[in-house]
C-alpha cells in the first residue's frame, strides 16, 4: 500500500492529548484487513488534502437500509477518484442504551461487528446522542445494521423526524435525580419508533431528559421537548451536616458561596449555624444542593416539568425550551401514559402546523404560546412566564370567561387536594 | 432470483439496566450525597450505605477499534467491566471498591489517556465532525480540540477553575457542539459562491429561498438556465442555504474565519439558563494547531480564573463584572460588530444608568 503523505496531520500526533490522526494511522499501519488499511489510508489523504486547502470534500445523497428512511448519514467522497477506498463513507447513527450504559462485553461486540463491515472508527457519542459509527460502504451499511440490530441495537433519527434522545446518570448514581430518567427516556423515544425511521415531520424533533435542574442534558436550550425531574415540598435539611460544613468551611465561605448565591434569597444562615430555608421562595436552581450535597436534598414529593420550543440559531435565533407544564407526577403507569399522550399531542400539532424546516420553538414563536396550549390541550400557568405582558395592544373582550376558567380549575384543585 | 430482504426489528433506544452496574442497579434513586476524592474520581454513597467510585477519563473521542478495545481491556483487568460515556464523550469506569481506584488511574495513564474532568476543570470540549465527516464544514472540530486540549490539559487534570468550563467548537454557524461557556465556531464573512450551472439540477429552488433568515435569495436565469441569486448587501453570510443547496459555496479557505462565544450555561444554577454572546472574531481558520484561537481561549480563561469567585461560572461571572470589565481583562477589541441590531435585540441593549467605569 502507498501511503498518503500527512505532513499536516502528522503535527496532531504531538502533545499529551491523545491523538484521533495516531488512532487512525494505527488501523492504517497495524489492522490485518487489508479493506480497513486501505480505508484509513485513503481517509487520511483525503483529510490531509482538506487541512492543505482549508475545505471539506464530502457530499450527502441517499442511502438507508431497508425497510427505514433515515437513520444513515451518506457520504460521498469529491475526490474519491484520488482517495478511492473511503470514497463512500456513510455514518450509522445507532441509538445507545438510555443513561449510555454499556458492558464492555457489548462494546467488544459492537467493535467487532463494526470492523467486519465498517472502517473501525467510531465516537460515543455524537452531539444528538448517538453511537457514531462513521465510515460504511453503501452495500456494507445493510450488513452491519442487520447484525448489530440483531443483538438489540436500532437506527436513530436523522432527518425531519424524531431524533434520537439523550438522558443523563439519573438515579443510577446521582443524589440530585428527582425522576426515573431512564424510563422517562425510552418510553419516549420508543413511542415513535415509526417517526424515528421515516423522516415526516416538518423538521427535527428531539426529546432530551435530565433527572434534576442542573440540566446535563442541556434540554432547555438544545431540547424540542424536555423533560426535568424537579419537587415541589420543602427541601430536606440535614442540620447536623449543616453544622458540621460550617464548622469544617467557616461561617464566610457559607454566607458568600450558599446564602448569598441563592436566586431568590431564600436562604439564611442561623445564629447556632443551621440553615433557614424560606421554600415558598426557592425556586430549586440546584446552587446550594451542588455546594452542600451531604447536608441538602431534593425534597420528597418529586415529579418532573416539561419545557418546549429549545434549538440553535436556524433560522430565526436561538431559543430556550419555555414551560408549558410547571409540574406532573410521574409514578403511576397513567402518569407515564398522560406524558406519552402530552409528547403525543404536541408532534401532532407540529406535524400539521410547523411550516418546512421549522422547529416547534419557532411554530410556537410565530403562533404564540397561547394558541400552542389550546392546541394541545394545557392549561395556561403563571409558572410560564417570566412576567405578565407590558403590551396593551390586545383584545380581551373574553376577560370574564377566562377568569371563570381559573377559578373553576383552582376549585377542582382544592377538591383534589382535600 | 428474488433477494431475501430481511426486515428490521423496531426495537428503538435499548434498556441501559442490562449494562448496568449491579451496585448502581441496587440503589437505584437511594443515593445520598457523592464527595470528589481527587480530580477525575467522584464517590457516591447511598442510602444504604453502599459506595461507587467514578474514575472519569479523556479520549481523542473518535476511537479507532484498537483504542475501544484497549479501554475494554483496562475495564476488564482494573475495573468491574461496567463503562459509560459521558455527554462530553469522556469515559467513565465505575467501580465497587476503593482499592481498585488508583490502579485503575495507572493503567489508563499509562496507556496515555488523561484522567480528570470533574468538578471545576476545564471539562472535555464537546465537538462536531469536522472535514473528517461532515458535509458543510467550514473547519476541523477534532483538529481544533486536539490542538486546544494539548494546551489546556493541565486544567482538565486540576480542577482549579471557579467553577467548570464546558467548551465546545463547531465547524458551522449550525452550532451543532452546542452553546459553552467559551464557544469556537465557524463564522463566514462572504456571501456564498454560486455555481449557476448546477442549481437547477441539484436544488429545490423554493424550499431554498424560504430557508434564508434575511430573505436575500431570490429566483433568477443565468445564461438561459434558472437558478438562484443573492442580494449581497441583504446577505448575512450565515451559510444557511448551503446545505440544501451545495453549489452555493459558503466555505471559503481565506473568508471562513473563526468566532468565539462566552458565557453559554445550561444549568439553571444560581442564574436561568444563558445563551453565549460574541467576544472576539476575524481569527484566521490556521490548521493544522490553530495558534491563535488557543491564545485568546487561554487568556479568556486566565482572566476568568484570575478574577472570577468560586462557584461562578462565565456567565455569572460576567454578570458580576460587567462587559466594559470583561473586554478590559481580557485585552478583546470592542467593535460595532459586538452590538446586536436585529429587529429583536433591544433586550440587549443597556436601558439604565447602570453603568461601570
Amino acid at each position: 500500500m502507498k501511503k498518503h503523505p500527512t505532513p499536516m496531520l502528522d503535527q496532531l500526533e504531538q502533545g499529551p492529548w491523545p491523538s484521533f490522526v495516531s488512532g487512525i494511522k494505527r488501523l492504517r499501519d497495524e489492522h490485518r484487513d487489508e479493506r480497513i488499511a486501505g480505508v484509513a489510508n485513503s481517509l487520511l489523504g483525503q483529510l490531509e488534502h482538506s487541512y492543505e486547502t482549508r475545505k471539506g470534500y464530502w457530499k450527502g445523497g441517499t442511502v438507508s437500509v431497508y425497510g427505514y428512511g433515515g437513520g444513515i448519514i451518506p457520504r460521498f467522497s469529491e475526490v474519491g477518484a484520488e482517495y478511492p477506498e473511503s470514497k463512500e463513507f456513510h455514518t450509522l447513527r445507532v441509538q445507545p442504551p438510555a443513561g449510555n450504559y454499556y458492558t464492555t462485553d457489548v462494546l467488544r461486540n459492537l467493535a467487532e461487528s463494526w470492523e467486519k463491515w465498517g472502517s473501525g472508527l467510531v465516537t460515543f457519542h455524537g452531539q444528538t446522542g448517538n453511537i457514531m459509527f462513521i465510515g460504511a460502504s453503501s452495500e456494507n451499511t445493510q450488513h452491519f445494521f442487520d447484525e448489530i440490530n440483531d443483538y438489540g441495537f436500532d437506527l436513530g433519527g436523522a432527518g425531519p423526524c424524531v431524533r434520537t434522545a439523550q438522558s443523563c446518570v439519573g438515579a443510577a448514581r446521582c443524589e440530585q435525580s428527582c425522576a426515573n430518567e431512564h424510563k422517562i427516556h425510552r418510553r419516549l423515544v420508543n413511542n415513535f419508533t415509526d417517526d424515528v425511521h421515516r423522516p415526516a415531520l416538518p423538521y427535527k424533533f428531539k426529546f432530551k431528559i435530565s433527572g434534576c435542574p442542573n440540566d446535563c442534558m442541556n434540554s432547555i436550550e438544545r431540547a424540542d421537548f424536555a423533560v426535568i425531574g424537579t419537587w415541589r415540598d420543602d427541601m430536606k435539611v440535614d442540620q447536623d451536616e449543616v453544622k458540621a460544613y460550617v464548622a469544617r468551611k467557616g461561617r464566610k465561605y457559607v454566607i458568600d458561596n450558599v446564602v448569598t448565591r441563592c436566586p431568590t434569597n431564600a436562604l439564611s444562615l442561623n445564629d447556632d449555624d443551621t440553615l433557614a430555608v424560606d421554600n415558598k421562595s426557592c425556586v430549586r436552581c440546584m446552587h446550594c444542593l451542588n455546594v452542600m450535597p451531604a447536608c441538602l436534598s431534593p425534597g420528597d414529593d418529586k415529579g418532573v416539568s416539561i419545557l418546549i420550543g429549545g434549538k440553535r440559531t436556524l433560522k430565526i435565533g436561538d431559543l430556550f425550551g419555555t414551560v408549558v407544564v410547571p409540574f406532573m407526577k410521574l409514578e403511576t403507569e397513567e402518569d407515564y401514559e398522560r406524558l406519552v399522550e402530552i409528547a403525543e399531542e404536541t408532534i401532532d400539532f407540529f406535524s400539521e402546523n410547523a411550516l418546512e424546516h421549522e422547529r416547534v420553538g419557532e411554530m410556537i414563536e410565530r403562533i404564540g404560546l397561547v394558541n400552542f396550549l389550546e392546541g394541545i390541550g394545557l392549561e395556561v400557568d403563571p409558572n410560564m412566564i417570566a412576567h405578565p405582558r407590558e403590551s396593551s395592544y390586545v383584545r380581551m373582550d373574553g376577560w370574564d370567561e377566562e377568569v371563570e376558567k381559573w377559578f373553576a380549575r383552582n376549585a377542582r384543585s382544592s377538591d383534589a387536594a382535600d | 432470483m428474488a433477494i431475501e430482504r430481511r426486515m428490521p426489528i423496531e426495537s428503538g433506544c435499548p434498556d441501559g439496566f442490562q449494562y448496568m452496574h449491579p451496585t448502581m442497579m441496587r440503589n437505584f434513586g437511594q443515593w445520598k450525597y457523592h464527595t470528589h476524592p481527587k480530580v477525575g474520581v467522584l464517590c457516591h454513597v447511598a442510602e444504604s450505605g453502599e459506595k461507587i467510585w467514578t474514575v472519569r477519563a479523556g479520549t481523542q473521542r473518535i476511537l479507532d477499534v484498537f483504542t475501544l478495545r484497549k479501554l475494554c481491556d483496562i475495564g476488564d483487568r482494573y475495573a468491574d467491566g461496567h463503562v459509560r460515556f459521558t455527554i462530553r464523550s469522556n469515559i467513565e469506569f465505575m467501580v465497587d471498591d476503593e482499592a481498585k481506584v488508583e490502579p485503575l488511574i495507572e493503567a489508563l495513564e499509562s496507556e496515555g489517556f488523561v484522567v480528570g474532568g470533574t468538578q471545576n476543570s476545564v471539562a472535555f470540549i464537546s465537538h462536531t465532525q469536522g472535514w473528517l465527516h461532515c458535509d458543510i464544514p467550514g473547519t476541523d472540530a477534532s483538529g481544533v480540540v486536539k490542538a486546544l486540549m494539548d494546551e489546556l490539559v493541565d486544567e482538565f487534570k486540576r480542577a482549579e477553575m471557579p467553577n467548570r468550563v464546558h467548551i465546545t467548537t463547531s465547524c458551522c454557524q449550525i452550532n451543532c457542539g452546542g452553546q459553552g461557556d467559551i464557544a469556537i465556531n465557524i463564522q463566514h464573512t462572504k456571501p456564498p459562491k454560486i455555481n449557476h450551472s448546477l442549481v437547477a439540477n441539484v436544488c429545490e429552488r423554493p424550499a431554498v429561498v424560504a430557508r434564508c433568515p434575511v430573505a436575500a435569495i431570490r429566483p433568477a436565469m443565468v445564461n438561459g438556465k434558472p437558478t438562484l441569486e443573492v442580494d449581497e448587501k441583504k446577505c448575512i453570510c450565515c451559510g444557511a442555504c448551503y446545505p440544501p443547496c451545495p453549489p452555493m459555496q459558503i466555505n471559503d479557505p481565506e473568508h471562513s474565519k473563526l468566532a468565539i462565544w462566552v458565557g453559554g450555561n445550561h444549568s439553571n444554577a444560581r442564574s436561568k439558563p444563558s445563551f453565549q454572546k460574541l467576544v472576539a472574531a476575524g481569527i484566521p481558520n490556521n490548521p493544522p494547531r490553530w495558534p491563535e484561537v488557543t491564545r485568546i481561549v487561554k487568556k479568556i480563561l486566565g482572566a476568568y480564573k484570575e478574577d472570577a469567585k468560586d462557584w461562578e461560572r462565565v456567565n455569572d461571572w460576567i454578570d458580576r463584572i460587567g462587559w466594559p470589565r470583561f473586554f478590559e481583562l481580557t485585552e478583546l477589541p470592542f467593535t460595532k460588530f459586538h452590538i446586536d441590531n436585529w429587529r429583536g435585540s433591544r433586550k440587549s441593549l443597556n436601558a439604565s444608568s447602570h453603568l461601570r467605569f
